[in-house]
């Protein structure tokens, strides 16, 4: 029995018509079967069709066209998700990536030349921009990037025969999941750092966790509560003392890109989010571009290729000694990396510290409007790119999230980090004008005037959408991962 | 919010009951579940396993958030509450009953008795809030 829907869209199948269709493809050669049964084994070949929805092209056109109208985006409206930075992705750079568009990852580096000129300037650019001394581009996703950092981190322990001894990464509490994720995916045994009253890294308690059996110390710097951490000098010390390895998450970049090095502020392995500081689109999920940089000590462990130049001559090289090996096929996700380019380019260094000023700016003047309307600052200082707020006694933040969508704005980041109860992590981002924020903070104190006027409006937010409270408990508890037939077995 | 008196607790929310033939009972309290909000999935200990005092041993995950659940004291895995799987609910319906976690044989009785007392537990929530 398929289960009762509350939902007014239909879904592509049950648009489906039998016989209804698109253009029609050439019919396969006489014995495609035959020739696709050689290669992958007859008993990888199907018997039936497979069940697909039967519509015409105009009818698929618009059922994603209407799907794509009900979405919230960042082309829409503002989307202050906090940690995510969902900065506007500028449309010329989707010209750029449309010039390299007809390369193939494999063609001979010398009719590619332009191509690995830019990636090897890319690499250079992050490098410069980081502190760092090298830098691969491999990995697909910032978490991607973690497990190339950290997996380095650990081949760099074992290479001086401290493998077997540092088994553990120190994390703090207000850390992104990754990184717990990444440390235990690498082997590692993960331990929590508190973070102290002021919203840093509680000195103390670090300085005790830290040891010989210490690998690595995961920091985002500012961190996931928007705030500095002012003693990164002496974290950075205290940990090189131990002989541990300090890894830049660089999921916060945007507060002080072209500002600020992780290198400078002693970190060893840094990994960068180009969907979020440098502008590569996140739609869809992906594809995410998780560069990696790295201080000289640990240039040997990088993943192959990489892009480098001899003479004037640019060509992919596997010529690194100790590799971790390959993250993934090609250089990595090129079309993005084009993307990250052409920022780069565009706004130059001058420009790039404009956007550190202006992010910042934007998320103080967000978070003075809040505390304002009557939301309570988790870590009420001078925050960075982000900041964390919590509603007044009584109000939910989920209901807030819910009440935001009749505005048209997409809620900020809700429940995180860990360390704050009701947390809303806003994150406005450097490319949202006076007149954005001042609606986005208009909204949400007008949503807290109603819902003191209305104790029922809250929990019945959203009113305006196409679908308005979902059962999220139910979707968890018994999720419908795929299309069920009625008439199916 | 119920925090029973005849329990031991510890700041990271876990409440433990027993030991009763050397074995303890171990759950989540009724703050934590409430702060959690509905319970919707739940990845067990293995049977037999050892585990050292604030080892992660579970996970309890929520709509909004997913926690790890530590042992408060060392031994080794007696039991699972199996029936936790299929209904994690039981967590928010009865985090003191049904919605037991986890048996643990305790390495030593005396760990028990250095837990949080129900006074000492109900400071630190409201330390917390």
């Amino acid at each position: 029995m398929p289960e009762p829907r509350d939902v007014s869209f239909p879904l592509i199948f049950e648009r489906s018509r039998p016989g209804r269709r698109g253009p029609r493809p050439p019919a396969p050669g006489a014995d495609a079967a035959g020739e696709l049964a050689g290669w992958l084994g007859e008993d990888q070949l199907r018997r039936r069709p497979p069940r697909l929805p039967e519509v015409s092209e105009l009818d698929l056109v618009r059922h994603f066209t209407q799907l794509a109208h009900r979405q919230v985006s960042i082309d829409g409206n503002v989307y202050p998700l906090g940690s995510c930075t969902m900065k506007y992705n500028p449309k010329v750079h989707e010209e750029a990536a449309r010039l390299f568009q007809d390369l193939h990852p494999n063609q001979a580096p010398e009719t590619a030349q332009g191509i690995l000129q830019l990636l090897y300037e890319l690499q250079r650019d992050l490098a410069a921009l980081t502190g760092m001394d090298a830098v691969t581009l491999q990995p697909a996703a910032g978490a991607h990037g973690e497990l190339a950092g950290i997996l380095m981190i650990r081949a760099y322990h074992e290479a001086r025969g401290e493998g077997e001894q540092r088994r553990v990464v120190l994390v703090p509490d207000g850390a992104h999941g990754t990184n717990p994720a990444t440390a235990s995916m690498s082997g590692y045994t993960v331990v929590e750092v508190p973070s102290g009253r002021d919203g840093e890294v509680d000195l103390d308690a670090f300085t005790r966790a830290l040891g010989p059996e210490v690998a690595a110390v995961m920091l985002t710097n500012p961190n996931t509560v928007g705030v500095f951490e002012t003693r990164i000098l002496e974290i950075s010390r205290r940990a090189h003392e131990a002989g541990a390895q300090l890894y830049y998450d660089g999921a916060n970049l945007n507060a002080i890109v072209g500002r600020v090095r992780p290198g400078d502020m002693g970190f060893d392995v840094v990994h960068l989010n180009l969907h979020k500081t440098f502008t590569t689109p996140h739609g869809g999920g992906g594809p995410g571009t998780g560069p990696v940089g790295v201080k000289a000590h640990l240039r040997d462990f990088l993943p192959v290729p990489l892009v480098v130049e001899h003479d004037g001559v640019y060509r992919l090289s596997e010529d690194v000694a100790s590799s971790i090996g390959r993250m993934r096929s090609g250089v990595g996700n090129v079309g993005n990396l084009v993307r990250a380019y052409a920022y780069i380019r565009t706004l130059g260094l001058e420009g790039l510290r404009r956007v550190s000023a202006l992010a910042v700016l934007n998320a103080n003047y967000l978070r003075v409007r809040m505390k304002e309307a009557g939301y309570d600052i988790a870590f009420d200082r001078t925050n960075m790119h982000e900041f964390v707020a919590r509603p007044p006694e009584g109000v939910r933040t989920l209901d807030i999230a819910k009440a935001l969508l009749d505005y048209g704005m997409h809620p900020m980041t809700v429940y995180f980090p860990l360390i704050v109860r009701e947390a809303m992590m806003v994150e406005p981002t450097e490319t949202e004008s006076l007149e954005t924020l001042d609606a986005y903070a208009d909204a949400l104190t007008e949503i807290l005037a109603r819902a003191a006027a209305d104790p029922e409006y809250l929990a019945g937010a959203p009113y305006h959408t196409p679908v308005r409270r979902l059962d999220e408990v139910r979707a968890a508890r018994q999720p419908v991962l795929r299309h069920r037939f009625d008439d199916a077995d | 919010m119920q925090i029973p008196e005849n329990l031991r607790f510890t700041a990271s929310h876990e409440w433990v009951a027993g030991p009763e033939d050397g074995v303890v009972t171990v759950g989540v309290t009724d703050y934590a579940q409430d702060q959690l909000g509905d319970v919707v999935f739940v990845e067990l200990p293995e049977v037999g396993s050892e585990v050292a005092a604030g080892d992660a041993v579970a996970v309890v995950e929520s709509v909004k958030t997913a926690s790890d659940i530590y042992a408060p004291v060392a031994g080794s895995i007696e039991a699972v509450n199996d029936e936790l799987v299929d209904t994690p609910e039981r967590i928010n319906e009865g985090p003191y009953e049904a919605g037991w976690l986890f048996r643990i044989r305790v390495a030593d009785a005396a760990a028990v008795a250095a837990l949080l007392d129900a006074a000492g537990y109900r400071r630190v929530v409201e330390d917390e809030a």
